[in-house]
């Protein structure tokens, strides 16, 4: 059952600095992204024995030709009796090089709040185009989520090249079209591949059908992608996430302040000041379960025990004196709208920001945008599920807080309907 | 001793935050502790998560009854030694109470008959979340959990109606009487796991090392021969090198021929391995979307 069947295994054991990939799937449906997915892990050994039989016995019950490997991915009940992807599905496989996370996200339209879902917390996202149909509505709208959502590196794959003859004009004609949309986004990092993800040409395996194609397979380019500059190492913040006293002699006068650092480096003897309230002190030591550190960078949950006794709670925020976030109660921002229910101007929501909770008022809708053409739409104003548009509000008290495209962390925040307690809105400060 | 992998820093740093997300979020909340690796770990990480203060939650048991009595042993030694309270609820109550039937049968199982017990205990401590190992790698409907996963009045999960989660702004908010299950191992896989095992030097219970156990051969699995499975007549005990690669119940977590008596060879093993740790248990293979059924009126 175990030890004589190895595969992909030693390989795994002695690569001690893998780094960790989040990227994400989009395309219209029937795409090919549960197959593409299913290609990956496939290919890349990612799938046990028992889940590829299982997935066997199912496509032969539905009388399909082969081992669907869509339904490795499409795992609730709904799912398999439509055919489409409904949620996001999480799923991982590691190389030598790499773990990774991909979010399978939905191709259908009244799910594509989930896309937006998959996309936040991802780095690289993988857009998926029929060759045969080439750029449609859903593409121009996950390109836009993608560009908006601050995602700076796009993989366009041009799948089911065998049924278009693995032809390089459908490939250029596709791509040209896709570089003339793409302009008009802020994505910094595009490539294109032509694929086949059910026969596997240039998923794991370079094409032996597409001689033209002279660039990397998709997995090559995923393992090696630098996305290590994605984090905000300048602009020092700190949200305070819980105050950690334990209550013993040994730590009597022990005041931790525990939180993940949001952005820039911190360290040791730094000058810090605490927001609201303004004072200032010096950072005593930066603590975790396993001793002080010198320094911590973005992404570590540490704790800072600072030299002066002053009041900090949940919510505020640690920043450098001479580098501050924006400080206010009225903020324009872009929203993606996740919810049946509209949103409504003049409208309360309740907010989460960092690790803030606040209310806020909708004051104004500004536009709403075209996903086809990116046009401002001027004169409709109702935001609706799966609408962006950019909007005002006014906070029951002040937030700090950074652009979006300054740092993803203090930028975002979600909206919140105190009704139903339902996460309605994403959104990004301009 | 700090973590040398980057990736495993970046699980931990993730799954750290999450802890100490729901301890800021919610007043009542309980680390759902089982006994297995993954409750291990997640109670090890709430450890680090709040250290120096002691762990700000229970861990809270739900006692089948038909545990190995090693995952016993090893709970109470656990316990003690990461400083933690722990509250213990039995299957057995839920039965002489009538709150639910014993199974029969030769494949007879309490693992569904702890939703009862867990749904009821959430109402008699108030619990408004409950912490737990699960990791979206194990099973199909897990793959589409969020961190915070919101419970209606009845503790049912509505799979097409999820919250959205963006970020790491999670929404716990709730009405009175629902509550919420929470997943900080989400983004880990069972390598990972066993990795992180291995670079922590966190302690285990035996059951998981190599061990000469009487087991019965049952549909392609090695079922640990015991006092609560019931018997074909046909059926009869060998003895066999066996470990376990997940804990459970004794009637449905199937053993693996392994001669692994390390950590390392463990890893090794499981790296290599083509079969999921879900493949030795029975209870997934009732039906295709078993999982999602049982999650959806309240199981873990």
């Amino acid at each position: 059952m175990s030890k004589n069947q190895s595969s992909n295994s030693n390989t795994q054991l002695s690569a001690p600095k893998r780094s960790l990939l989040r990227f994400l799937t989009c395309g219209s449906v029937d795409d090919g992204k549960s197959t593409l997915i299913g290609r990956l892990l496939y290919d890349t050994k990612s799938i046990f024995e028992d889940q590829y039989e299982a997935i066997k016995q199912s496509s032969e019950q539905r009388g399909e030709q082969g081992v669907n490997l869509a339904l490795l991915t499409d795992g609730l009940r709904a799912e398999r009796e439509q055919g489409i992807t409904i949620d996001v599905a999480y799923r991982y496989f590691s190389t030598p090089e790499r773990k990774f996370i991909i979010a399978d996200t939905p191709g259908h339209i009244q799910y594509t709040r989930n896309m937006v879902t998959g996309a936040s917390s991802a780095n690289l996202a993988i857009i998926l185009i029929d060759a045969r149909h080439g750029i449609t509505e859903q593409t121009n709208r996950h390109s836009l989520i993608a560009s908006l959502i601050g995602i700076k590196h796009v993989v366009v794959c041009i799948n089911k090249m065998d049924l278009v003859g693995y032809s390089k004009e459908v490939f250029e004609k596709i791509r040209n079209e896709f570089e003339e949309f793409s302009t008009k986004l802020q994505i910094v990092d595009v490539q294109f591949i032509p694929i086949s993800a059910l026969s596997g040409d240039n998923v794991v395996d370079k094409s032996k059908n597409m001689p033209w194609y002279g660039g990397s397979t998709l997995l090559y380019l995923l393992e090696n992608i630098h996305v290590s500059g994605d984090e905000n190492l300048i602009d020092c913040r700190f949200p305070v996430q819980y105050i950690i006293r334990p209550i013993n002699d040994e730590y009597h006068d022990y005041r931790g302040y525990a939180g993940k650092i949001a952005g820039g480096i911190f360290k040791k003897g730094d000058s810090v000041m605490a927001l609201p309230s303004g004072f200032v002190s010096k950072i005593k030591s930066i603590e975790t379960a396993d001793g002080p550190m010198e320094e911590a960078e973005p992404g570590m949950s540490v704790t800072l025990l600072l030299e002066d006794d002053i009041d900090i709670s949940r919510g505020d925020m640690l920043v450098r004196e001479n580098n501050q976030p924006e400080n206010g109660q009225d903020i324009d921002m872009m929203i993606c709208w996740l919810n049946e229910k509209k949103l409504v101007v003049g409208g309360k929501y309740a907010i989460k920001h960092t690790t803030q909770d606040a209310r806020c008022v909708i004051k104004d809708v500004h536009y709403k945008i075209n996903i086809n053409t990116l046009h401002r739409i001027e004169d409709d104003k109702n935001i609706g599920l799966n609408d962006i548009g950019r909007i005002s509000i006014r906070t029951t008290r002040p937030l700090f807080f950074d652009s979006y495209r300054k740092n993803r962390h203090t930028g975002s925040m979600i909206l919140i309907d105190e009704a139903t307690n339902e996460t309605v809105g994403a959104g990004m400060i301009i | 001793m700090p973590v040398k992998n980057i990736y495993l820093k970046e699980l931990e740093d993730e799954s750290i935050y999450v802890l100490r997300e729901v301890a800021a979020q919610f007043e009542r909340s309980a680390l759902l502790f089982s006994g297995g690796k993954d409750s291990i770990v997640l109670s090890y990480l709430a450890r680090k998560a709040f250290a120096p203060s002691k762990i700000p939650f229970p861990l809270m048991h739900i006692d089948t009854g038909h545990n190995f009595p090693e995952t016993i042993t090893y709970r109470d030694e656990w316990v003690k030694k990461i400083d933690a309270r722990l509250i213990v609820r039995y299957v057995q109550d839920s039965i002489n109470k009538g709150r639910v039937k014993e199974e029969t049968g030769y494949n007879a199982s309490r693992n569904l008959l702890q939703t009862a017990t867990l749904l009821d205990s959430i109402e008699e401590l108030k619990l408004d979340a409950c912490m737990g190992g699960a990791r979206r790698d194990e099973e199909k409907a897990r793959a589409k959990e969020r961190f915070f996963s919101h419970r209606d009045e009845f503790g049912q999960w509505n799979p097409k109606n999820q919250r959205p989660e963006l970020w790491d702004l999670f929404n716990g908010r709730k009405n009175m009487g629902e509550h919420f299950r929470v997943f900080p191992l989400s983004n880990w896989t069972e390598l990972d796991i066993w990795q992180y095992i291995k670079e922590e030097e966190i302690p285990l219970p035996n059951l998981y090392f190599t061990h000469q156990r009487e087991v019965i051969e049952r549909d392609g699995q090695l079922l640990a021969k015991s006092d609560y499975l019931n018997l074909r007549e046909t059926e009869k005990g060998k003895m066999m090198q066996v470990r376990f690669r997940t804990i459970g119940d004794m009637t449905c977590t199937g053993a693996v021929l392994s001669e692994a008596s390390t950590i390392d060879e463990i890893v090794a093993e499981v790296a290599a391995s083509r079969v999921t740790e879900r493949g030795t248990r029975s209870d997934d293979k009732r039906s295709e979307t078993a999982m999602e059924d049982r999650k959806k009126t309240g199981y873990f």
